[in-house]
């Protein structure tokens, strides 16, 4: 018999998270961010978090609240300065900041889920960013060294998945949800829909189920 | 028609046949919209859209449906979506034709800042760097002067430089410029702009194509 995923509570799935994890979150903005899951990590007494994401939600909604609620040791994303009470709560040194180009970012979480350490970009070469990296030169142009990523949780958000755990996304709401799945030690993906193994088509599936742990479905108890 | 729309038609006049365009968050979203309608143009969303379309209507809006600067857009037949890394892969790895920006200052060599502003907390970058290392060519859009009236085409920039790489063209409300070994080279006056107007508001050094620019007209 198949061994089909767990679905959990979005209590439950939190639960599993301790204080000073770090957690991958998935999402370009709000969109394609499982709201569900950081609502209810929000309302958990966890501290001293290491947030992994590309933007810090909007003021009061999203990661934002999990900043405001002084839930945040260490960001490491690439754009939150569309979030003002982020940039508020980063000027009274609540919590510490590590900015990367979103390529750069991208590129080392994929490359953490494929095993890798980390790679050379020619990405920040002569800037703030590079501040302190290794430059190397290859073939007469100049990379910086960046170490990949990993975490203890990936918790991303899907459109749907089978039983079995295959996830698709919409449109652009894929963003970093697909390779956040491959470099979460632990992955929770909130879904709006699950389906009989079957219905997914082979060719349609962007996320393999061995990459995921748990299910969570959006509106369910 | 206003500054800003200005710039984004006058920018729309530089998209070839087929070309795989990224636009940046600002006065190039705008751009979009000015497309000669006999193009086929491929435009790229670094969140992981090839194939945008027009701006939508709002009956069209999908909130899962948005563009680099988080606003809601369309896409047209042909398009995919795909993940960041493939995103980024994508403009690393040179297979972006052509990247268009929005600018905080430009320098005298055509090298530009647009991520962070001295004295206020810098947390933000997103794909700035990454386009401007990766893309095939690379124009800026910007209004020519700050709301102070204070060129923001300087000498040496005062913001922190986004990189090393010199952008090809530079595009305002007044005028067109090119980069090239020696630095900037006026190419274009927007319609009833002077010389003088444009030497007026420049704060960096820059010679004038072959003592005659080309003028527009209309607009």
């Amino acid at each position: 018999m198949m061994k089909m995923k767990e679905v959990i509570s979005p209590k439950q799935a939190i639960s599993l998270i301790k204080d000073g994890s770090s957690i991958m979150i998935g999402g370009f903005g709000l969109v394609g961010c499982p709201l569900q899951l950081v609502h209810e990590l929000c309302q958990s007494d966890l501290k001293q978090l290491t947030i992994i994401s590309n933007n810090l939600g909007e003021p009061g909604k999203g990661l934002g609240l999990l900043v405001e609620n002084k839930q945040v040791q260490k960001a490491i994303g690439s754009y939150f300065t569309s979030n003002k009470d982020v940039v508020h709560a980063y000027h009274n040194q609540e919590f510490e900041v590590e900015l990367l180009p979103q390529g750069t970012l991208s590129e080392a979480i994929r490359s953490g889920g494929a095993g890798l350490g980390g790679f050379y970009t020619p990405v920040s070469v002569g800037t703030l960013l590079a501040e302190h990296k290794e430059v190397k030169e290859i073939d007469g142009k100049d990379y910086v060294f960046e170490k990949s990523l990993r975490a203890d949780f990936a918790l991303i958000k899907a459109k749907k998945a089978d039983k079995l755990g295959n996830l698709i996304y919409n449109k652009s709401a894929r963003n970093f949800n697909p390779i956040m799945a491959t470099s979460g030690k632990i992955v929770i993906a909130e879904v709006d829909e699950i389906v009989e193994v079957g219905e997914l088509q082979d060719e349609e599936i962007i996320t393999p189920h061995l990459f995921v742990d748990y299910l969570v479905l959006n509106g369910g108890a | 028609m206003e500054a800003k729309d200005y710039i984004a038609y006058r920018t729309a006049q530089e998209l070839k046949d087929g070309d795989i365009v990224n636009l940046g968050i600002g006065i190039p979203t705008k751009v979009v919209d000015y497309i000669p309608k006999d193009l086929s143009i491929h435009i790229h969303s670094e969140n992981g859209i090839l194939g945008l379309g027009p701006t939508p209507q709002p009956h069209e809006i999908d909130k899962d449906l948005v563009n680099a600067g988080k606003l809601p857009v369309t896409v047209l037949k042909g398009s995919s979506y795909f993940d960041s890394a493939m995103s980024f892969g994508m403009i690393r790895g040179g297979h972006i034709h052509l990247a268009i920006l929005g600018v905080l200052q430009v320098d005298q060599m055509g090298r530009v800042a647009n991520w962070a502003i001295p004295g206020e907390n810098i947390l933000g970058v997103g794909g700035a760097m990454d386009l401007l290392e990766g893309a095939e060519k690379v124009i800026v859009t910007l209004l020519h002067t700050t709301k102070k009236m204070e060129s923001k085409i300087v000498k040496d920039l005062t913001y922190p430089l986004t990189s090393l790489r010199k952008v090809d063209m530079i595009i305002t409300e007044l005028c067109v410029f090119e980069t090239d070994e020696q630095g900037l080279l006026l190419t274009e006056l927007a319609p009833g702009v002077s010389l003088e107007t444009v030497y007026r508001h420049t704060k960096a050094p820059f010679r004038v194509q072959d003592n005659s620019v080309n003028q527009m007209t209309g607009g």
